[in-house]
Protein backbone atom coordinates (compact mmCIF):
# COMPACT_ATOMS: atom_id res chain seq x y z
CA UNK A 1 0.00 0.00 0.00
CA UNK A 2 1.29 3.69 -0.81
CA UNK A 3 1.79 4.73 2.78
CA UNK A 4 2.97 2.09 4.35
CA UNK A 5 5.35 2.07 1.65
CA UNK A 6 5.99 5.91 2.09
CA UNK A 7 6.42 5.32 5.75
CA UNK A 8 9.28 2.49 5.25
CA UNK A 9 11.38 4.53 2.56
CA UNK A 10 11.03 7.18 5.73
CA UNK A 11 11.83 4.69 8.52
CA UNK A 12 9.07 5.36 10.52
CA UNK A 13 5.79 3.33 11.78
CA UNK A 14 2.60 4.61 9.43
CA UNK A 15 -0.42 4.94 11.41
CA UNK A 16 -3.48 5.17 9.50
CA UNK A 17 -7.37 7.12 9.77
CA UNK A 18 -9.56 5.36 11.98
CA UNK A 19 -13.30 5.14 10.24
CA UNK A 20 -15.44 5.86 13.29
CA UNK A 21 -18.15 6.73 11.58
CA UNK A 22 -18.35 3.79 9.45
CA UNK A 23 -17.62 1.19 12.60
CA UNK A 24 -20.66 3.48 14.35
CA UNK A 25 -22.85 3.11 11.14
CA UNK A 26 -22.37 -0.83 10.58
CA UNK A 27 -23.27 -1.54 14.21
CA UNK A 28 -26.36 0.58 13.89
CA UNK A 29 -27.35 -1.52 10.97
CA UNK A 30 -26.58 -4.93 12.22
CA UNK A 31 -28.23 -4.24 15.56
CA UNK A 32 -31.60 -3.00 13.54
CA UNK A 33 -30.93 -6.18 11.16
CA UNK A 34 -31.05 -8.49 14.05
CA UNK A 35 -34.22 -6.89 15.33
CA UNK A 36 -36.20 -7.51 12.36
CA UNK A 37 -35.18 -10.93 11.80
CA UNK A 38 -35.70 -11.44 16.08
CA UNK A 39 -39.09 -9.87 15.28
CA UNK A 40 -39.91 -12.44 12.32
CA UNK A 41 -38.41 -15.71 14.28
CA UNK A 42 -40.32 -14.94 17.47
CA UNK A 43 -43.69 -13.58 15.81
CA UNK A 44 -46.53 -15.78 15.22
CA UNK A 45 -45.04 -17.36 12.23
CA UNK A 46 -44.65 -21.54 12.17
CA UNK A 47 -41.70 -21.78 10.01
CA UNK A 48 -41.90 -25.66 9.86
CA UNK A 49 -45.27 -24.71 8.41
CA UNK A 50 -43.27 -22.85 5.83
CA UNK A 51 -41.22 -25.26 5.15
CA UNK A 52 -43.44 -28.12 4.57
CA UNK A 53 -45.83 -25.89 2.29
CA UNK A 54 -42.71 -24.99 0.27
CA UNK A 55 -42.70 -28.16 -1.81
CA UNK A 56 -46.38 -29.25 -1.50
CA UNK A 57 -47.81 -30.60 -4.61
CA UNK A 58 -50.66 -27.51 -5.02
CA UNK A 59 -47.51 -24.88 -4.61
CA UNK A 60 -45.26 -27.02 -6.69
CA UNK A 61 -48.30 -26.51 -9.39
CA UNK A 62 -48.84 -23.12 -9.03
CA UNK A 63 -45.29 -22.58 -9.54
CA UNK A 64 -45.13 -24.18 -12.71
CA UNK A 65 -48.28 -22.43 -13.72
CA UNK A 66 -46.76 -18.62 -13.23
CA UNK A 67 -43.37 -20.41 -14.91
CA UNK A 68 -45.95 -21.28 -18.47
CA UNK A 69 -47.85 -17.94 -18.45
CA UNK A 70 -44.48 -15.78 -17.62
CA UNK A 71 -42.80 -17.38 -20.31
CA UNK A 72 -46.11 -17.66 -23.00
CA UNK A 73 -46.83 -13.66 -22.00
CA UNK A 74 -42.97 -12.53 -21.93
CA UNK A 75 -42.66 -14.13 -25.68
CA UNK A 76 -45.99 -13.11 -27.14
CA UNK A 77 -44.94 -9.55 -25.51
CA UNK A 78 -41.56 -9.40 -27.24
CA UNK A 79 -42.89 -10.49 -30.39
CA UNK A 80 -45.82 -8.43 -30.65
CA UNK A 81 -43.30 -5.67 -29.38
CA UNK A 82 -40.65 -6.13 -32.21
CA UNK A 83 -43.68 -6.02 -34.40
CA UNK A 84 -45.07 -2.66 -32.93
CA UNK A 85 -41.14 -1.17 -33.11
CA UNK A 86 -40.22 -1.83 -36.58
CA UNK A 87 -44.59 -0.58 -37.53
CA UNK A 88 -43.51 2.75 -35.23
CA UNK A 89 -39.92 3.32 -37.02
CA UNK A 90 -41.74 2.95 -40.76
CA UNK A 91 -41.96 5.24 -42.86
CA UNK A 92 -45.60 4.42 -43.84
CA UNK A 93 -47.80 7.05 -41.69
CA UNK A 94 -50.32 5.30 -40.87
CA UNK A 95 -48.23 2.15 -39.50
CA UNK A 96 -46.35 4.82 -37.59
CA UNK A 97 -49.40 6.47 -36.05
CA UNK A 98 -51.46 2.75 -35.20
CA UNK A 99 -47.89 1.59 -33.56
CA UNK A 100 -48.05 5.26 -31.43
CA UNK A 101 -51.92 4.65 -30.18
CA UNK A 102 -51.00 0.86 -29.96
CA UNK A 103 -48.48 1.75 -27.26
CA UNK A 104 -50.52 4.44 -25.86
CA UNK A 105 -53.29 2.16 -25.14
CA UNK A 106 -51.59 -0.65 -23.81
CA UNK A 107 -49.65 0.75 -21.80
CA UNK A 108 -52.22 3.56 -20.57
CA UNK A 109 -54.49 1.21 -19.51
CA UNK A 110 -53.56 -0.84 -15.94
CA UNK A 111 -52.56 -4.64 -16.33
CA UNK A 112 -55.22 -5.47 -13.45
CA UNK A 113 -58.38 -4.20 -15.54
CA UNK A 114 -56.92 -5.20 -18.95
CA UNK A 115 -57.04 -9.22 -17.11
CA UNK A 116 -60.67 -8.05 -16.07
CA UNK A 117 -61.44 -6.58 -19.75
CA UNK A 118 -59.76 -9.59 -21.62
CA UNK A 119 -61.88 -12.46 -19.64
CA UNK A 120 -64.98 -10.57 -19.57
CA UNK A 121 -65.26 -10.41 -23.53
CA UNK A 122 -67.63 -12.83 -23.74
CA UNK A 123 -69.88 -9.46 -22.13
CA UNK A 124 -68.88 -8.03 -25.88
CA UNK A 125 -68.62 -10.35 -28.04
CA UNK A 126 -70.41 -13.54 -27.54
CA UNK A 127 -68.70 -15.60 -30.10
CA UNK A 128 -65.48 -14.82 -31.79
CA UNK A 129 -63.54 -16.46 -34.97
CA UNK A 130 -62.36 -15.78 -38.06
CA UNK A 131 -65.32 -15.16 -40.34
CA UNK A 132 -66.11 -18.66 -43.20
CA UNK A 133 -62.70 -20.36 -41.28
CA UNK A 134 -63.56 -20.89 -37.61
CA UNK A 135 -66.03 -19.75 -34.85
CA UNK A 136 -66.10 -20.78 -31.21
CA UNK A 137 -68.22 -19.34 -27.88
CA UNK A 138 -65.89 -17.11 -26.49
CA UNK A 139 -66.52 -18.35 -23.24
CA UNK A 140 -64.93 -21.34 -24.00
CA UNK A 141 -62.03 -19.79 -25.99
CA UNK A 142 -61.16 -16.97 -22.98
CA UNK A 143 -60.01 -19.38 -20.35
CA UNK A 144 -58.17 -17.69 -17.96
CA UNK A 145 -54.80 -19.04 -19.21
CA UNK A 146 -56.11 -17.03 -22.94
CA UNK A 147 -57.15 -14.08 -20.30
CA UNK A 148 -53.97 -13.67 -18.67
CA UNK A 149 -51.91 -14.55 -21.89
CA UNK A 150 -53.20 -11.65 -23.71
CA UNK A 151 -53.13 -9.31 -20.85
CA UNK A 152 -49.98 -9.64 -19.79
CA UNK A 153 -48.85 -10.34 -23.20
CA UNK A 154 -50.03 -7.48 -24.70
CA UNK A 155 -49.35 -5.41 -21.95
CA UNK A 156 -45.80 -6.16 -22.01
CA UNK A 157 -45.79 -5.78 -25.72
CA UNK A 158 -46.51 -1.90 -25.72
CA UNK A 159 -43.41 -1.35 -23.27
CA UNK A 160 -40.93 -3.83 -25.19
CA UNK A 161 -41.84 -1.99 -28.39
CA UNK A 162 -40.52 1.06 -26.47
CA UNK A 163 -37.29 -0.57 -25.09
CA UNK A 164 -36.75 -2.66 -29.09
CA UNK A 165 -37.73 1.07 -30.70
CA UNK A 166 -35.26 2.46 -28.16
CA UNK A 167 -32.61 0.02 -29.40
CA UNK A 168 -33.05 0.05 -32.66
CA UNK A 169 -32.37 3.75 -32.93
CA UNK A 170 -28.99 3.53 -30.69
CA UNK A 171 -27.84 1.51 -33.62
CA UNK A 172 -25.40 3.76 -35.63
CA UNK A 173 -26.96 4.12 -39.40
CA UNK A 174 -23.34 3.86 -40.60
CA UNK A 175 -24.25 -0.11 -39.82
CA UNK A 176 -27.37 0.08 -42.50
CA UNK A 177 -25.46 1.97 -45.13
CA UNK A 178 -22.32 -0.30 -44.69
CA UNK A 179 -25.19 -3.19 -45.04
CA UNK A 180 -26.78 -1.40 -48.20
CA UNK A 181 -24.06 -1.20 -49.50
CA UNK A 182 -22.92 -4.82 -49.74
CA UNK A 183 -26.26 -5.45 -51.21
CA UNK A 184 -28.02 -6.96 -48.23
CA UNK A 185 -31.63 -8.23 -48.55
CA UNK A 186 -33.53 -5.99 -46.47
CA UNK A 187 -34.79 -9.15 -44.33
CA UNK A 188 -30.70 -9.23 -43.44
CA UNK A 189 -29.90 -5.71 -42.97
CA UNK A 190 -32.52 -5.68 -39.95
CA UNK A 191 -32.12 -9.66 -38.65
CA UNK A 192 -28.38 -9.87 -39.32
CA UNK A 193 -27.13 -6.62 -38.83
CA UNK A 194 -29.11 -3.79 -36.93
CA UNK A 195 -31.48 -5.83 -34.40
CA UNK A 196 -28.32 -7.87 -32.82
CA UNK A 197 -26.64 -4.38 -32.42
CA UNK A 198 -30.04 -3.47 -30.90
CA UNK A 199 -30.36 -6.57 -28.58
CA UNK A 200 -27.52 -5.34 -26.56
CA UNK A 201 -28.90 -2.24 -25.74
CA UNK A 202 -32.49 -3.74 -25.36
CA UNK A 203 -31.49 -7.04 -22.86
CA UNK A 204 -30.79 -5.05 -20.16
CA UNK A 205 -34.30 -3.51 -19.84
CA UNK A 206 -35.98 -6.67 -21.05
CA UNK A 207 -34.32 -8.47 -18.25
CA UNK A 208 -36.03 -6.06 -15.92
CA UNK A 209 -39.09 -6.78 -17.71
CA UNK A 210 -39.27 -10.05 -17.53
CA UNK A 211 -38.96 -9.69 -13.81
CA UNK A 212 -41.59 -7.66 -13.65
CA UNK A 213 -43.73 -9.76 -15.84
CA UNK A 214 -42.93 -12.42 -13.62
CA UNK A 215 -44.25 -10.17 -10.44
CA UNK A 216 -47.00 -9.26 -12.28
CA UNK A 217 -48.23 -12.91 -13.18
CA UNK A 218 -49.98 -12.71 -9.54
CA UNK A 219 -52.45 -10.47 -10.81
CA UNK A 220 -53.75 -13.57 -12.78
CA UNK A 221 -55.39 -14.49 -9.63
CA UNK A 222 -58.25 -12.16 -10.01
CA UNK A 223 -59.09 -14.33 -13.49
CA UNK A 224 -58.61 -17.48 -11.47
CA UNK A 225 -55.67 -18.41 -13.26
CA UNK A 226 -54.46 -21.06 -11.06
CA UNK A 227 -50.72 -19.44 -10.71
CA UNK A 228 -48.70 -19.39 -7.40
CA UNK A 229 -50.49 -16.95 -5.31
CA UNK A 230 -54.01 -18.00 -6.21
CA UNK A 231 -52.43 -21.48 -5.02
CA UNK A 232 -51.63 -20.49 -2.11
CA UNK A 233 -54.68 -18.69 -1.65
CA UNK A 234 -56.79 -21.76 -1.94
CA UNK A 235 -54.55 -23.44 0.53
CA UNK A 236 -54.65 -20.60 3.05
CA UNK A 237 -58.34 -20.58 2.62
CA UNK A 238 -58.72 -23.88 4.02
CA UNK A 239 -55.82 -24.34 6.68
CA UNK A 240 -55.93 -20.67 7.73
CA UNK A 241 -52.07 -20.50 7.90
CA UNK A 242 -51.86 -17.17 5.68
CA UNK A 243 -48.61 -15.80 6.31
CA UNK A 244 -46.99 -19.17 6.12
CA UNK A 245 -48.00 -19.20 2.94
CA UNK A 246 -47.55 -16.16 1.75
CA UNK A 247 -44.09 -16.27 3.10
CA UNK A 248 -43.58 -19.49 1.00
CA UNK A 249 -44.74 -17.70 -1.81
CA UNK A 250 -42.41 -14.94 -1.41
CA UNK A 251 -39.46 -17.67 -1.41
CA UNK A 252 -40.26 -19.19 -4.86
CA UNK A 253 -40.39 -15.69 -6.14
CA UNK A 254 -37.18 -14.67 -5.09
CA UNK A 255 -35.56 -18.24 -6.25
CA UNK A 256 -37.17 -17.90 -9.56
CA UNK A 257 -36.19 -13.97 -9.90
CA UNK A 258 -32.87 -15.10 -9.10
CA UNK A 259 -32.51 -17.81 -11.48
CA UNK A 260 -33.64 -14.93 -13.93
CA UNK A 261 -30.87 -12.71 -12.99
CA UNK A 262 -28.25 -15.21 -13.97
CA UNK A 263 -29.96 -15.81 -17.48
CA UNK A 264 -29.83 -12.05 -17.87
CA UNK A 265 -26.24 -11.99 -17.26
CA UNK A 266 -25.30 -14.85 -19.98
CA UNK A 267 -27.54 -13.37 -22.55
CA UNK A 268 -25.87 -9.94 -21.98
CA UNK A 269 -22.58 -11.52 -22.80
CA UNK A 270 -23.94 -13.62 -25.97
CA UNK A 271 -24.68 -10.10 -27.01
CA UNK A 272 -21.94 -8.00 -26.14
CA UNK A 273 -19.73 -9.92 -28.27
CA UNK A 274 -17.20 -7.75 -30.26
CA UNK A 275 -17.76 -5.31 -27.33
CA UNK A 276 -16.35 -6.42 -24.45
CA UNK A 277 -12.50 -6.34 -24.89
CA UNK A 278 -11.66 -3.43 -26.19
CA UNK A 279 -12.99 -0.15 -26.70
CA UNK A 280 -12.38 1.24 -30.13
CA UNK A 281 -12.89 3.62 -33.06
CA UNK A 282 -15.35 1.86 -34.67
CA UNK A 283 -17.31 0.99 -31.00
CA UNK A 284 -20.21 3.76 -29.77
CA UNK A 285 -18.83 7.05 -28.62
CA UNK A 286 -16.43 7.83 -31.42
CA UNK A 287 -19.31 7.79 -33.82
CA UNK A 288 -21.01 10.27 -34.98
CA UNK A 289 -20.48 13.03 -38.49
CA UNK A 290 -17.77 12.95 -39.93
CA UNK A 291 -17.20 16.73 -38.16
CA UNK A 292 -16.20 14.96 -35.31
CA UNK A 293 -12.39 14.21 -37.03
CA UNK A 294 -10.16 15.52 -34.77
CA UNK A 295 -11.87 14.55 -31.87
CA UNK A 296 -11.86 10.99 -33.56
CA UNK A 297 -8.26 10.69 -34.08
CA UNK A 298 -7.56 11.46 -31.03
CA UNK A 299 -9.82 8.69 -29.31
CA UNK A 300 -8.26 6.02 -32.18
CA UNK A 301 -4.64 7.07 -31.07
CA UNK A 302 -5.49 6.28 -27.06
CA UNK A 303 -6.36 2.87 -28.41
CA UNK A 304 -2.93 2.54 -30.48
CA UNK B 1 -6.98 -0.54 -71.08
CA UNK B 2 -10.70 -0.91 -72.40
CA UNK B 3 -12.67 2.41 -72.74
CA UNK B 4 -16.29 0.97 -71.31
CA UNK B 5 -17.77 3.91 -69.38
CA UNK B 6 -18.52 2.19 -66.09
CA UNK B 7 -20.05 5.55 -64.70
CA UNK B 8 -21.96 8.54 -65.90
CA UNK B 9 -23.46 11.12 -64.10
CA UNK B 10 -25.64 13.81 -66.04
CA UNK B 11 -26.36 16.88 -64.22
CA UNK B 12 -26.69 15.31 -60.70
CA UNK B 13 -28.15 17.47 -57.98
CA UNK B 14 -29.29 17.28 -54.77
CA UNK B 15 -30.12 19.55 -51.80
CA UNK B 16 -30.79 19.48 -48.09
CA UNK B 17 -34.28 21.09 -47.11
CA UNK B 18 -32.63 24.06 -48.28
CA UNK B 19 -29.26 23.77 -49.07
CA UNK B 20 -28.20 22.70 -52.49
CA UNK B 21 -25.21 20.20 -52.31
CA UNK B 22 -25.25 19.26 -55.79
CA UNK B 23 -25.28 21.57 -58.34
CA UNK B 24 -25.00 19.76 -61.64
CA UNK B 25 -22.65 16.95 -61.34
CA UNK B 26 -21.46 15.27 -65.00
CA UNK B 27 -18.76 12.85 -64.66
CA UNK B 28 -17.79 9.93 -66.72
CA UNK B 29 -15.40 7.57 -65.14
CA UNK B 30 -13.99 4.61 -67.85
CA UNK B 31 -13.07 0.98 -66.91
CA UNK B 32 -9.65 1.11 -65.02
CA UNK B 33 -9.68 4.14 -64.43
CA UNK B 34 -8.91 5.76 -60.75
CA UNK B 35 -10.62 8.99 -60.09
CA UNK B 36 -9.98 10.98 -56.91
CA UNK B 37 -12.58 13.74 -55.95
CA UNK B 38 -11.11 16.77 -53.62
CA UNK B 39 -12.09 19.91 -52.14
CA UNK B 40 -13.09 20.99 -49.54
CA UNK B 41 -15.84 19.74 -46.95
CA UNK B 42 -19.19 20.60 -47.66
CA UNK B 43 -18.08 20.72 -51.59
CA UNK B 44 -21.11 17.33 -52.33
CA UNK B 45 -17.73 14.76 -52.68
CA UNK B 46 -19.20 12.62 -50.47
CA UNK B 47 -22.78 13.16 -51.24
CA UNK B 48 -21.93 12.41 -55.24
CA UNK B 49 -20.28 9.35 -53.98
CA UNK B 50 -23.25 8.07 -51.87
CA UNK B 51 -25.79 9.11 -55.14
CA UNK B 52 -23.84 6.49 -56.95
CA UNK B 53 -24.07 3.56 -54.76
CA UNK B 54 -28.27 5.07 -53.86
CA UNK B 55 -27.44 5.84 -50.28
CA UNK B 56 -28.69 9.39 -51.14
CA UNK B 57 -31.14 9.66 -54.02
CA UNK B 58 -30.72 12.60 -56.34
CA UNK B 59 -33.33 15.31 -56.90
CA UNK B 60 -32.17 15.78 -60.66
CA UNK B 61 -29.94 14.35 -63.14
CA UNK B 62 -29.51 11.11 -63.48
CA UNK B 63 -26.69 8.25 -62.97
CA UNK B 64 -25.73 5.13 -65.34
CA UNK B 65 -23.64 2.48 -64.13
CA UNK B 66 -22.30 0.16 -66.88
CA UNK B 67 -25.58 1.74 -68.87
CA UNK B 68 -27.81 1.13 -66.96
CA UNK B 69 -29.99 3.40 -65.14
CA UNK B 70 -29.92 3.87 -61.80
CA UNK B 71 -32.91 3.61 -59.17
CA UNK B 72 -35.22 3.75 -62.20
CA UNK B 73 -36.57 1.91 -64.74
CA UNK B 74 -37.35 2.54 -67.94
CA UNK B 75 -40.65 0.80 -70.01
CA UNK B 76 -41.81 1.93 -72.95
CA UNK B 77 -42.04 5.76 -72.02
CA UNK B 78 -42.98 5.63 -68.38
CA UNK B 79 -39.93 5.27 -65.61
CA UNK B 80 -40.63 2.95 -62.42
CA UNK B 81 -38.87 3.64 -59.68
CA UNK B 82 -36.84 0.35 -58.77
CA UNK B 83 -37.73 -1.99 -55.56
CA UNK B 84 -35.52 -2.51 -52.90
CA UNK B 85 -34.56 -5.83 -54.31
CA UNK B 86 -33.45 -4.06 -57.65
CA UNK B 87 -31.75 -1.38 -55.76
CA UNK B 88 -29.44 -3.89 -53.94
CA UNK B 89 -28.73 -5.76 -57.82
CA UNK B 90 -27.49 -2.57 -58.65
CA UNK B 91 -25.24 -1.67 -55.60
CA UNK B 92 -23.86 -5.21 -56.09
CA UNK B 93 -21.08 -4.78 -58.67
CA UNK B 94 -20.33 -1.37 -56.68
CA UNK B 95 -18.11 -1.34 -53.18
CA UNK B 96 -18.15 1.46 -50.70
CA UNK B 97 -15.44 1.70 -48.42
CA UNK B 98 -16.62 4.32 -45.12
CA UNK B 99 -14.58 7.36 -43.26
CA UNK B 100 -15.41 5.19 -40.29
CA UNK B 101 -15.09 2.00 -41.51
CA UNK B 102 -18.56 0.97 -40.41
CA UNK B 103 -17.64 -2.80 -39.63
CA UNK B 104 -20.30 -4.85 -38.23
CA UNK B 105 -18.94 -5.04 -34.90
CA UNK B 106 -20.94 -7.88 -33.22
CA UNK B 107 -19.02 -10.38 -36.01
CA UNK B 108 -15.47 -11.69 -36.56
CA UNK B 109 -13.42 -9.88 -39.10
CA UNK B 110 -14.02 -13.26 -41.27
CA UNK B 111 -17.69 -12.84 -40.87
CA UNK B 112 -17.56 -9.33 -41.44
CA UNK B 113 -16.19 -10.39 -45.10
CA UNK B 114 -18.18 -13.40 -46.42
CA UNK B 115 -21.61 -12.12 -44.29
CA UNK B 116 -22.50 -10.09 -47.93
CA UNK B 117 -21.85 -13.32 -50.44
CA UNK B 118 -23.55 -15.49 -48.24
CA UNK B 119 -26.78 -13.59 -47.43
CA UNK B 120 -26.96 -12.62 -51.23
CA UNK B 121 -26.27 -16.04 -52.18
CA UNK B 122 -23.42 -15.18 -54.30
CA UNK B 123 -21.25 -18.08 -52.88
CA UNK B 124 -21.65 -21.53 -51.27
CA UNK B 125 -20.32 -20.58 -47.38
CA UNK B 126 -17.33 -22.95 -47.62
CA UNK B 127 -16.36 -21.23 -50.59
CA UNK B 128 -17.08 -17.75 -49.27
CA UNK B 129 -14.70 -18.33 -46.19
CA UNK B 130 -12.10 -19.38 -48.74
CA UNK B 131 -12.65 -16.47 -50.80
CA UNK B 132 -12.91 -13.93 -47.84
CA UNK B 133 -9.08 -15.46 -46.29
CA UNK B 134 -7.31 -14.80 -49.50
CA UNK B 135 -9.42 -11.33 -49.21
CA UNK B 136 -7.73 -10.99 -45.95
CA UNK B 137 -4.59 -11.84 -46.68
CA UNK B 138 -4.50 -9.81 -49.44
CA UNK B 139 -4.66 -6.64 -47.01
CA UNK B 140 -2.26 -8.23 -44.83
CA UNK B 141 -4.67 -9.42 -42.27
CA UNK B 142 -4.81 -12.98 -42.87
CA UNK B 143 -4.50 -14.01 -38.91
CA UNK B 144 -6.79 -11.88 -37.86
CA UNK B 145 -9.86 -13.34 -38.88
CA UNK B 146 -11.25 -14.85 -35.09
CA UNK B 147 -10.78 -11.77 -34.25
CA UNK B 148 -13.71 -8.90 -33.38
CA UNK B 149 -13.32 -5.53 -35.33
CA UNK B 150 -13.27 -3.62 -31.94
CA UNK B 151 -9.76 -5.70 -31.22
CA UNK B 152 -8.40 -3.93 -34.26
CA UNK B 153 -6.74 -0.40 -35.29
CA UNK B 154 -7.90 1.88 -36.53
CA UNK B 155 -6.00 0.78 -39.56
CA UNK B 156 -6.59 -2.73 -39.83
CA UNK B 157 -10.56 -1.84 -38.95
CA UNK B 158 -10.27 -0.20 -42.97
CA UNK B 159 -8.23 -2.78 -44.46
CA UNK B 160 -11.01 -5.01 -43.06
CA UNK B 161 -13.68 -3.04 -44.78
CA UNK B 162 -11.80 -2.56 -48.16
CA UNK B 163 -11.83 -6.69 -48.01
CA UNK B 164 -15.33 -6.82 -46.88
CA UNK B 165 -16.35 -4.60 -49.97
CA UNK B 166 -14.31 -6.73 -52.43
CA UNK B 167 -15.80 -9.70 -51.39
CA UNK B 168 -18.85 -9.10 -53.81
CA UNK B 169 -16.34 -8.93 -56.70
CA UNK B 170 -17.78 -5.29 -57.17
CA UNK B 171 -16.24 -3.97 -60.61
CA UNK B 172 -16.38 -0.41 -59.17
CA UNK B 173 -14.99 0.86 -56.00
CA UNK B 174 -16.38 4.11 -53.86
CA UNK B 175 -13.99 5.22 -51.52
CA UNK B 176 -15.66 8.03 -49.17
CA UNK B 177 -11.77 9.65 -47.37
CA UNK B 178 -10.56 6.28 -46.41
CA UNK B 179 -8.15 7.67 -44.36
CA UNK B 180 -9.94 10.34 -42.70
CA UNK B 181 -10.73 8.93 -39.68
CA UNK B 182 -7.39 7.42 -38.71
CA UNK B 183 -4.33 8.08 -37.01
CA UNK B 184 -1.31 9.51 -39.29
CA UNK B 185 0.58 6.66 -38.78
CA UNK B 186 -1.70 4.38 -39.54
CA UNK B 187 -2.82 6.30 -43.18
CA UNK B 188 -0.25 4.32 -45.01
CA UNK B 189 -1.21 1.50 -44.42
CA UNK B 190 -4.53 1.71 -45.68
CA UNK B 191 -2.98 3.54 -48.98
CA UNK B 192 -1.01 1.22 -49.47
CA UNK B 193 -3.97 -1.42 -49.84
CA UNK B 194 -5.75 0.94 -52.10
CA UNK B 195 -2.69 1.40 -54.17
CA UNK B 196 -2.41 -2.40 -54.91
CA UNK B 197 -5.74 -2.36 -55.97
CA UNK B 198 -5.52 0.32 -58.14
CA UNK B 199 -2.45 -0.98 -60.21
CA UNK B 200 -4.52 -4.67 -60.17
CA UNK B 201 -7.05 -2.74 -62.54
CA UNK B 202 -9.77 -1.90 -60.40
CA UNK B 203 -12.65 0.92 -61.52
CA UNK B 204 -12.09 3.10 -58.31
CA UNK B 205 -13.39 6.68 -57.51
CA UNK B 206 -11.77 8.40 -54.45
CA UNK B 207 -12.99 11.00 -52.20
CA UNK B 208 -9.41 12.06 -50.45
CA UNK B 209 -7.48 14.85 -48.80
CA UNK B 210 -4.05 12.72 -49.54
CA UNK B 211 -2.78 15.29 -52.28
CA UNK B 212 0.42 12.45 -52.37
CA UNK B 213 -2.07 9.92 -53.13
CA UNK B 214 -3.77 11.42 -55.86
CA UNK B 215 -0.79 12.14 -57.61
CA UNK B 216 0.73 9.06 -57.49
CA UNK B 217 -2.03 6.67 -58.21
CA UNK B 218 -4.73 8.74 -60.00
CA UNK B 219 -5.79 9.01 -63.71
CA UNK B 220 -7.63 11.87 -62.81
CA UNK B 221 -8.31 14.41 -60.29
CA UNK B 222 -12.04 16.00 -59.93
CA UNK B 223 -12.05 18.99 -58.05
CA UNK B 224 -15.25 19.94 -56.71
CA UNK B 225 -16.49 23.24 -54.53
CA UNK B 226 -19.86 24.58 -53.94
CA UNK B 227 -21.42 21.48 -55.24
CA UNK B 228 -19.49 22.17 -58.92
CA UNK B 229 -16.57 20.64 -60.72
CA UNK B 230 -14.73 23.76 -60.60
CA UNK B 231 -11.76 21.63 -62.20
CA UNK B 232 -10.34 18.16 -63.74
CA UNK B 233 -7.57 16.77 -65.11
CA UNK B 234 -4.34 14.75 -64.87
CA UNK B 235 -3.05 14.83 -60.94
CA UNK B 236 0.79 16.43 -62.51
CA UNK B 237 -1.13 19.06 -64.21
CA UNK B 238 -4.06 19.66 -61.48
CA UNK B 239 -2.12 19.87 -58.43
CA UNK B 240 1.32 21.77 -59.63
CA UNK B 241 -0.91 24.24 -62.40
CA UNK B 242 -4.27 24.35 -60.80
CA UNK B 243 -6.04 26.68 -63.57
CA UNK B 244 -9.03 27.77 -61.39
CA UNK B 245 -8.42 29.83 -58.17
CA UNK B 246 -10.86 28.02 -56.05
CA UNK B 247 -8.35 25.02 -56.64
CA UNK B 248 -5.57 27.03 -56.08
CA UNK B 249 -6.92 28.39 -52.92
CA UNK B 250 -7.52 24.72 -51.54
CA UNK B 251 -4.23 23.34 -52.46
CA UNK B 252 -2.53 25.95 -50.95
CA UNK B 253 -4.55 25.34 -47.72
CA UNK B 254 -4.06 22.02 -47.63
CA UNK B 255 -0.45 22.14 -47.91
CA UNK B 256 0.13 25.43 -46.03
CA UNK B 257 -0.23 23.78 -42.84
CA UNK B 258 2.75 21.31 -43.72
CA UNK B 259 5.32 23.84 -43.78
CA UNK B 260 6.46 21.21 -46.73
CA UNK B 261 6.33 22.23 -51.12
CA UNK B 262 3.06 22.19 -52.40
CA UNK B 263 2.62 18.58 -52.96
CA UNK B 264 3.94 16.66 -50.29
CA UNK B 265 4.57 12.97 -51.85
CA UNK B 266 4.61 11.12 -48.84
CA UNK B 267 2.12 8.74 -48.44
CA UNK B 268 1.40 10.03 -44.89
CA UNK B 269 0.87 13.55 -46.24
CA UNK B 270 -2.04 14.76 -43.69
CA UNK B 271 -4.66 17.22 -44.38
CA UNK B 272 -4.94 19.52 -41.86
CA UNK B 273 -8.05 19.97 -39.97
CA UNK B 274 -8.52 23.59 -40.77
CA UNK B 275 -10.26 22.15 -43.96
CA UNK B 276 -13.45 21.12 -41.55
CA UNK B 277 -14.19 25.13 -41.82
CA UNK B 278 -12.60 25.69 -45.43
CA UNK B 279 -16.43 26.77 -46.31
CA UNK B 280 -16.67 29.45 -44.02
CA UNK B 281 -13.27 30.35 -44.95
CA UNK B 282 -13.81 30.10 -48.36
CA UNK B 283 -16.36 32.62 -48.42
CA UNK B 284 -14.65 34.67 -46.25
CA UNK B 285 -11.53 35.13 -48.22
CA UNK B 286 -13.59 35.52 -51.69
CA UNK B 287 -15.35 38.55 -50.17
CA UNK B 288 -11.76 40.19 -49.68
CA UNK B 289 -10.91 39.91 -53.33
Amino acid sequence: MYGNDAAAALGLRPVRRRHWGRWASAVIIVLLLAAVVRAFATGAIEWDVVGEYLTADMILEGLANTAVITAAAMLLGVLVGILIAVLRLSANPVANAVAAGYVWFFRGVPVLLQLLIWYNLALVFPSIGVPGLWEGSTVEVMTPFMATLLGLGLHQSAYTAEIVRGGILAVDRGQTEAALSLALPSGAVFGRIVLPQAMRVIIPPLGNEFISTLKTSSLAAVVTYGELLQSAQLVYYRNNRVIELLIVVAVWYLAVVSVLAIGQYAVERRYGRGFTPTRDASGPGVRGRARGGVRARKTMGSEA
Amino acid sequence: MTTETVLRAVGVTKRFGDLPVLRGIDLTVTAGEVVCLMGPSGSGKSTFLRCVNQLERPDGGYLEVRSELLGWKRRGDTLRELSHREIARQRRGIGMVFQRFNLFPHLTVLQNVTEAPVRTRALPRAEAERTARELLERVGLAEKGNAYPGQLSGGQQQRVAIARSLATRPFLMLFDEPTSALDPELVGEVLAVMRTLAEQGMTMIVVTHEAGFARDVADRIVFMDGGVIVEEGPPARLLSAPSHPRTKDFLARVTAAHGGPPVPSTETARTPDTVDTADTADTAEKGQR
